[in-house]
């Protein structure tokens, strides 16, 4: 196509899209972030169960520590949450002239699932506990 | 206004873009599943935070740290947890790995490298993949 798709880093970061825009590199960031811990937590998982390698190990410990499992909760659940209402509005396009209401929406949710998750992330992390 | 006619036909990235609405859904659905069935089983007053997420996303005997409920046969090594962790698994994997691809693509365009690009993630989602399940059903 005749689409001029040469556009820099920088030059991206200054288109205004607003919201939308944010959600959009949000949910590609935090996807391929997903990637790459969920799939180093598998292949570490997978030799610490059948050589016992300390080095896989210790990446389970720190990916299991609560002050990592305070980005995952992030991540997955900005992911998760934001993929809905993608999804949702996909299903009923005729809601998508209220695609900015529905990330307002999508943000009342996220913040209270996550804080809470947070909260008792630290409350367990201060405690001692895990 | 004329109206206009889509036929979106069943091309590669058509099938992808259901899949990737279909499977995110379904991982949604499939926590949800998990979380309320680990609640159901004695989570509320019997386990930590990190053991509630482990029993909703991966029940498996050994492949984490920090919970420690020795005996996972009460309740959760069967075949029908079996079988909603391998859905899991395959639904993340593959959404993950089309992802990856579709950015990928994005960034690379249309070049020679794109079949390469192409094989090399079909390799390591074929590799996950069976990882995972290996991990799954023989641990």
């Amino acid at each position: 196509m005749g689409l001029n798709r040469r556009v820099g880093f920088f030059a991206g970061l200054r288109y205004r899209g607003g919201g939308p825009m944010w959600a959009w590199m949000l949910h590609r960031v935090t996807g391929i972030a997903m990637i790459l811990f969920v799939g180093t937590h598998i292949y570490a998982s997978f030799f610490m169960q059948q050589t016992g390698s300390d080095f896989a190990t210790t990446i389970n410990i720190v990916y299991e520590s609560w002050i990592f499992q305070v980005f995952v909760a992030f991540i997955v659940i900005f992911h998760g949450l934001n993929g809905m209402r993608i999804g949702i509005l996909d299903l009923w396009p005729r809601f998508q002239v209220f695609q900015r209401e529905a990330l307002w929406l999508q943000w009342f949710i996220f913040i209270p699932v996550y804080g809470l998750t947070v909260a008792i992330l630290i409350q367990h992390g201060l405690t001692g506990g895990f | 206004m004329s109206v206009r006619t889509v036929q979106p036909g069943l091309s590669f990235e058509y099938i992808m873009w259901v899949f990737t609405r279909i499977s995110g859904m379904s991982l949604i659905l499939l926590s949800t599943v998990g979380i309320i069935s680990a609640f159901a089983l004695g989570a509320r007053t019997q386990v930590d935070l990190p053991t509630l997420m482990r029993w909703t996303f991966f029940p498996n005997p050994n492949h984490v740290i920090n919970s420690n409920i020795p005996d996972v046969t009460l309740g959760w090594a069967n075949a029908f947890w079996q079988v909603m962790q391998i859905l899991i698994v395959f639904f993340g994997v593959t959404h993950a790995f089309n992802g990856l691809r579709v950015v990928i693509e994005d960034f690379v365009g249309q070049s020679i490298a794109k079949p390469f690009i192409r094989g090399l993630i079909f390799l390591l989602w074929i590799f996950v993949l069976l990882i995972a399940i290996y991990v799954v059903l023989f641990s």
